[in-house]
This record gives structure tokens, sequence and C-alpha cells, in this order.
């Protein structure tokens, strides 16, 4: 997956689609499978408790991950499934599509995971995402009293209200 | 060069019972196959239980970097889906296609046991013709 392509540091926002409120929940996950940011704006059913879902979603990134690394059509050298791969090994997948939801994904070389729940008729969000990673680089990393693999606390404001902005995509 | 990488079908177990390369770089031997298509099959049913939204049925299409797989579950639980290129148009059709396929050729024969692997040459030859023909019209020429 292309990363580094932009020569911005901070892009600017994705343009809005026609249809505003449409994201239901954000997720953003360490290497580790810490849950660092959880938001939710439209949730109707919730089957499960917080820390299993947060479970739940790391694995099933984490295996999926495994499943399009070993699908890959295109390269004949694979690995044995159910081997961890490293971030930008291996094929990725971006996103999946079920009738009710939409969901996108990325993942950054350092292994954060960015993962967006939206209404199924969304467009490609990978451009949202990596506006997300670099509000979370400017506003999280660089500041000097966040210890690394803890969640993103209220005391980092400045990047949970920037991420309630991201409901209009 | 083909539009679509590979069939596979999954009885509504979750055991593969069909799987057909048609001509990708990454073709696999038998028993990758078969943990592939489990895998898909739990993969399907978690992604329901973490709808935001009630009556969630699975995934339909999941794009990668180099491929994009596309799903259909029939009402009965049988999953059938396509590895294809990105951007491939009417694999909606193929499957349900396919599925008609899957029904006239395979349930329809006496001998053939269910949710055993499909040994029906009938069914293979239609499906050979039914992607053949189809071939022309996903690669939109």
């Amino acid at each position: 997956m292309q990363f580094f392509g932009g020569s911005e540091i901070s892009p600017s926002p994705p343009v809005p689609t026609a249809a505003g409120n449409n994201a239901h929940m954000l997720y953003v996950f360490n290497r580790n499978g810490v849950c660092l940011l959880y938001r939710e704006w439209n949730r109707p059913l919730k089957t499960l408790s917080p820390q299993q879902d947060h479970k739940l979603m790391f694995g099933l990134l984490f295996s999926l991950k495994s499943l399009t690394a070993k699908m890959d059509p295109t390269s004949a050298d694979k690995g044995n499934l159910g081997v961890p791969q490293l971030p930008g090994q291996g094929c990725s997948f971006h996103s999946f599509r079920t009738n009710t939801y939409k969901l996108s994904f990325m993942e950054s070389p350092s292994g954060i995971k960015i993962i967006l729940v939206t209404h199924p008729r969304t467009g490609d969000l990978r451009e949202s995402l990596k506006y997300i990673y670099n509000l979370y680089v400017e506003y999280v990393v660089k500041n000097p009293l966040y210890s690394p693999g803890n969640p993103i606390r209220g005391s980092f404001r400045c990047f949970i209200s920037s991420c309630t902005l991201i409901h209009w995509c | 060069m083909a539009a679509i990488y590979s069939l596979y079908i999954i009885n509504k177990s979750g055991g593969l019972i069909f799987y057909k390369d048609y001509g990708s770089a990454g073709r696999m031997d038998t028993n990758d196959s078969l943990r592939l298509a489990s895998l898909w099959h739990s993969m399907h049913a978690i992604s329901q239980q973490l709808s935001p939204v009630p009556s969630c049925s699975g995934i339909e299409l999941l794009q990668a970097d180099t491929f994009d797989l596309h799903c259909f579950q029939s009402l009965t639980g049988t999953k059938f889906f396509v590895v294809c290129e990105p951007g491939t148009l009417h694999t909606e059709a193929l499957l349900k296609h396919v599925y008609e396929l899957y029904t006239d050729f395979v349930l329809k024969n006496p001998f053939y046991e269910m949710e055993m692997p499909i040994r029906c040459e009938l069914f293979d030859i239609s499906l050979a013709l039914a992607v053949q023909k189809d071939r022309v019209a996903l690669l939109g020429r």
C-alpha cells in the first residue's frame, strides 16, 4: 500500500460527501492490540461488552490480513497461514462491505490500525483514514506527556474533537 | 488474462466442497485452500456480530490491494466466493448463475451426498462455459 506518497505533512481534510452523518464507529489500535481510541456516533445494536468488542475487532482484522496475504493471486511465494505479518508485508485489504455497514481499514508502517465503520454506500475512505492518522501524529504522538501504548484519554481533547468532525464522511 | 482468479464453494459448516483456480500465480494446494475456506467462513460469521445495525448478513465484498473477493451466501448457508481483479463488474450476477448451476447439476444429482466435495462432471463443464462466457463481459470488451 502506498503510504508515503504525498508531499505534505498535514494534508487538508478530504472533501465531504453529499450526505453527512454516515459514520457509525471509529477504532484506533496499536500493534499490540490495545485499543487506543474508540468513538461511536450511531450504534443501535451492541451485542458485546466494550472489551470483548475491541478484542473481536482486532482479531477479525488480524485474521483477515492473514487471509488476504495468503490468498493473494499475484504472488507465488507466500508464508504460512497464521504467521503474523509485518505491516506492509504481503497483500493487505483496505475495506470490506456487508449489507448493513462498510468497514475501512488502514495500517500505518508502525502498526497503528485505524478502522472506520460507516454506511455501506460510502466510497473509498483511504484519504480520510490518512487524515485521521496525521491528526493522531500531530496531536497525540508529538505530545510529550503521552506514553505510547496507553489509551488516548480525555486530556487529548484536540484529537478527539477533531475526530468528531469526521462524522460528516 | 482472466478477470476471475479462483472460485470457492463452502458448505454450511464451513468445509470447502469446490475449488477451481483460473490461472493465478498464487495457486494453492489442497490443504491451504481448505484452511482458507474455513477461515473465511469464521470471518464471515464474526463480521455479522460486529455490525452496528441489526440483521447483517455477512461480508459481501472484500477489497484488497491486488484483488477483490465477492461472496454470495444462499439462504441455506452455502457460500460461493470468487477472487477476482480489483474493479471487476457483474460478479454478483456470475455468483448467482453459479448458484443456479450448483442447484441444477449438483443438488439434483441423485449420487451427490450433501455437504461432500463436488465431483460432478456436468457441473465442471457448465461452470467452465459460464466463466468463459462471462470472461468477455467481465473484461468489458
